[in-house]
């Protein structure tokens, strides 16, 4: 495989992960949202072992496989039966309506790349024009978080945040180093039981999984 | 081994004894008597050793110092033991024994009430951080001792924390507190900084600053946010607002130690800071010293007589002093900039003989206060009278601590008040021509201070323990007060009603023994803290002090003025025994009668001269420095305004400073944390907003 080739498919997979991110906005069933949330991750992974093959940097296996095994399958496998465990039925509140989110989006991509630009015509490695669309995705993540009031797609955004987070360090330096990863990757297992265990408590405490139901703790004046 | 014991070694060695006390305090949580008993026997051998160590490396002028790794790696504890650090070792260490003593008996007084165990916890880590602060030769170990200090004695104000007032105080004192560290902090960043030219951290100790050379405009800018960091931990006017809210509230033990002895810690940072580690190099640092002193003296007196809660007037005759103390030391900085290190030398160890002095009758005087507060509980002298009758010992001890607050020979705080006094009368004309006015204005202040403020100690003593009982209730308790039910421990029935018990007297004893050895042996004490001045101003008095022997102290010039504490005390003595004899040799000579009361039959002991009363005239005279509201009310049952039945007098004396400082300061405060809380919505989408918001504009600038 040659090196053009696998920029190529990298540069596919970048605009699938970008195009899941987009999909994750616009989403209003909660099982979508698990779904194309683990297909995020499927994409991230296989762009994580192509960059390491194409780099020969052996430890992104290992980052491509524990992406795999966490994120297509452990996470959306957690979340699912927490949505179970909860009897979340009810479709996706949104605090702005969808188009305006995507415009906000839009936005957002083209801010990125203006923003990634100089970095991009200094950079020498494969994955150079990648990290617009991952810098893209952290801030779609975050978008998401702002824009949903249930507890679990808020959830969601945070680990498409990382998801973004983890394809910019590939594309920027092929990879953080693998302790760091892995310190991630056990980093964000442990913050699912976390929120699984937050989320019980906030619907034991305001019968809901809307966050707003949490402006009540505030100190009344 | 005898050989190996130093005077670093005893101090350090008092300061684990009190950790001891700690872990021992912890065990004995479920007994509590015990806990009293053990832990202060501790705590007042270690502070014994402690003064001991004190009192031999002023006297050996010795230097020891050591590191101990602990803290940050690579930023280590010094810990230094000096004739400055020496001296102030000796007034924490020997004040805080006597109190330990004394906390033996009055700490039992809680006991029924609450749980002491945290009292004596953070009394002993109170004691640890003072000696800490002392033995610092660091920026890092000084802080670090300096908030254990404050926080340990911030939960002692809070000590009886069901009460609003003490809540509030004890909040006050800590915000103050904190501001103060905040400038000492950056007082010390300014020299470590400097010392290393900002690059890395070697300057932190206090070593590396004594031997750098500041450029004149940092120096200036260290020493004064030092003074002012410090001013607001000793109660300096006008940051002294929560010294008259604290030391009332917190246990008498507990204000003993604060007034006599935390306040010094600011005192030692003073002198450390400017003479050690900086050094004097403009002399307005002295002449600014000189005037917050003045002003502290005066006004501190001023508001000592307008108190009528016993405890507030001592706290506000603290400030007094501490003003007095900085007189000295103010003119000790002037004279050595302009290099006279003989007056320079004798301001100086005049300002540390009153610390001294001060630490002793002030600690005394708070004991006294506390023995009565326990066995009248009440802090009102407007409450009280002739107590001298149902507490013989305290009111001798509380009138020995009088007539040494009150600077009257032979006790100790003439000595140090005539030193400054002599400071200033021998100080010859300057090239300045501020100063030549400053200096004998202020002589002439600090002779109106010690007058008022023997006239505050004349009120004080006189309405708590002379006179008769003017409370409310008939009587004092415990005979017929509902307050006194519930039973006082310590408190014995039949004559001499109301004594407290016999380890808060050899407390108060102790402490007026100081009073007098210090007073009467001015020359020899003088002799032991000429390593102090040699030290700090290159130069000693005791050359010229003990020209004469040690009967007579002679400061710089037998021709000028010369003192005898020894033949005073002789003389008095005489005159009491004259007077004692001509008075009782006859049975006939006094005898006891009714009071005549003019004619006007219903005399009650409501109609005696009060405090209010006493400190009328003088409210008269200075009443533009206070807020005053005064208003009396005459009531009419009849509805005939011919026929008053009876006159009803409020009045409210409170400090200007709280309006013209702090209020507008913690109003704005809270107007600006209302305006901030809008931002806290509570809710989570709101809280990423500002955090998205913050990431786009970063990454748009800062690209």
């Amino acid at each position: 495989m040659s090196i053009t080739l696998a920029a190529q498919i990298n540069s596919i997979l970048a605009a699938l992960i970008l195009l899941t991110a987009f999909g994750l906005l616009v989403q209003r069933r909660i099982y979508g949202l698990l779904h194309l949330f683990a297909w995020q991750g499927l994409f991230l992974s296989i762009s994580t072992g192509i960059v390491g093959y194409v780099a020969g940097v052996n430890h992104l296996y290992i980052s491509s496989v524990l992406t795999l095994g966490l994120k297509v399958i452990v996470l959306p496998y957690i979340l699912h039966i927490l949505i179970i465990r909860m009897q979340i039925r009810k479709e996706v509140d949104t605090v702005v309506n969808i188009p305006t989110t995507m415009l906000i989006g839009i936005a957002l991509v083209i801010f990125s790349y203006h923003l990634t630009a100089p970095i991009i015509e200094l950079s020498t490695l494969v994955t150079k024009s990648t990290l617009a669309v991952a810098l893209a995705t952290v801030m779609l993540g975050l978008l998401m978080m702002i824009t949903r009031r249930n507890a679990v797609t808020q959830i969601i955004g945070f680990l498409s945040m990382e998801n973004g987070l983890f394809f910019a360090a590939t594309s920027a330096t092929y990879g953080m180093p693998l302790v760091v990863e892995l310190g991630v990757a056990l980093d964000i297992l442990i913050a699912a039981f976390i929120f699984g265990i937050f989320f019980f408590q906030i619907r034991t405490t305001f019968d809901s999984l809307d966050v707003n139901s949490m402006a009540k703790l505030k100190e009344e004046e | 081994m005898i050989s190996d014991i130093t005077p670093f070694g005893t101090a350090f060695f008092s300061i684990i004894l009190l950790l001891a006390a700690i872990v021992i305090a912890a065990f004995l949580n479920k007994y509590q008597k015990l806990l009293i008993s053990v832990s202060f026997s501790i705590t007042a051998l270690s502070c014994l050793m402690a003064s001991i160590a004190g009192i031999w490396g002023v006297g050996a002028g010795y230097v020891e110092s050591t590191t101990i790794s602990m803290g940050i790696p690579d930023l280590p504890f010094h810990l230094r033991l000096d004739p400055l650090s020496g001296f102030f070792l000796v007034v924490v260490g020997l004040l805080s024994f006597f109190v330990s003593v004394y906390s033996l008996g009055y700490v039992k007084g809680f006991i029924g009430h609450r749980s002491v165990t945290h009292l004596v916890i953070f009394y002993c880590l109170f004691i640890t951080g003072m000696f800490l602060v002392i033995l610092s030769d660091d920026a890092l170990s000084f802080l670090i001792s300096w908030e254990l200090m404050a926080a340990s004695s911030y939960f002692l104000v809070m000590f009886e924390d069901e009460r609003v007032e003490n809540r509030r105080a004890a909040f006050l004192y800590l915000v103050v507190a904190h501001v103060g560290a905040i400038a000492i902090l950056l007082s010390f960043g300014i020299l470590a900084g400097l010392t290393t030219g900002f690059k890395g951290f070697d300057g932190y100790t206090f070593d590396a600053m004594r031997q750098a050379e500041f450029p004149a405009g940092w120096a200036t800018a260290a020493f004064l946010l030092a003074f002012f960091g410090f001013a607001a931990k000793a109660g300096v006017i006008p940051f002294h607002v929560w010294l008259p809210e604290a030391h009332p509230v917190a246990p008498s033990n507990v204000s003993a130690l604060m007034s006599g002895v935390m306040l010094k810690t600011a005192i030692y940072g003073i002198v450390r800071v400017s003479f050690d580690l900086i050094g004097i190099s403009n002399w307005w640092w002295g002449a600014i010293v000189l005037i917050f002193g003045l002003i502290s003296a005066v006004l501190g007196v001023l508001y000592a007589l307008m108190q009528h809660d016993l405890k507030r007037l001592l706290a506000y005759s603290s400030v007094e002093n501490i003003g007095i103390i900085l007189i000295g030391i103010g003119l000790a900085m002037i004279f050595t900039y302009f290099e006279m290190p003989q007056l320079a030398a004798l301001s100086l160890l005049a300002g540390l003989y009153h610390t001294l002095n001060h630490a002793m009758f002030k600690g005394l005087l708070f004991m006294g206060a506390g023995a009565v507060l326990y066995a009248t509980k009440e802090r009102s002298m407007e409450e009280m009278g002739g107590l001298i009758h149902k507490m013989p010992w305290t009111a001798a001890l509380f009138l020995v601590g009088c007539i040494s607050i009150s600077a009257l020979p032979p006790f100790n705080g003439f000595v140090s008040e005539w030193l400054t006094f002599q400071a200033f009368l021998l100080s010859p004309s300057l090239q300045t021509p501020l100063l030549n006015l400053l200096i004998p204005l202020g002589a002439a202040l600090l002779a109106l201070a010690a007058a008022l403020s023997a006239a505050c100690f004349v009120m004080a003593f006189g309405v708590t323990f002379l006179g008769r009982w003017r409370g409310h209730h008939n009587s004092p308790p415990p005979f017929d007060s509902p307050l006194s039910k519930g039973g006082y421990r310590g408190v014995k029935g039949g004559n001499g009603g109301l004594e407290v018990d016999w380890y808060m007297r050899i407390g108060m004893i102790m402490a007026a023994l100081a009073c007098l050895i210090l007073g009467i042996l001015p020359t020899m004490t003088i002799g032991w803290m000429d390593a102090l001045s040699e030290q700090l101003v290159g130069d000693k008095i005791t050359i010229t002090a003990g020209e004469f022997g040690w009967l007579w102290l002679t400061p710089i010039a037998h021709e000028r003025a010369s003192y005898s504490a020894p033949i005073v005390l002789i003389v008095v003595l005489a005159v009491v025994l004259l007077a004692y004899i001509l008075l009782h040799i006859r049975k006939a000579a006094v005898h006891r009668a009714p009071l005549w009361d003019c004619g006007f039959e219903k005399v009650t002991n409501r109609m005696q001269y009060s405090a209010a009363s006493f400190s009328m005239p003088i409210r008269r005279i200075f009443g533009f420095l206070f807020s005053i509201r005064e208003d009396v009310r005459a009531v009419y049952p009849t509805g005939n305004p011919l026929f008053p039945k009876r006159l009803r007098y409020h009045l409210k004396v409170r400090d200007r400073f709280w309006g013209l400082f702090y209020k507008p300061v913690a109003d704005a405060s809270i107007w600006i944390s209302r305006k901030v809380g809008k931002l806290q919505q509570g809710r989570i989408q709101m809280y990423l907003i500002y955090s998205f918001i913050t990431i786009i504009v970063l990454l748009l600038f800062l690209r």
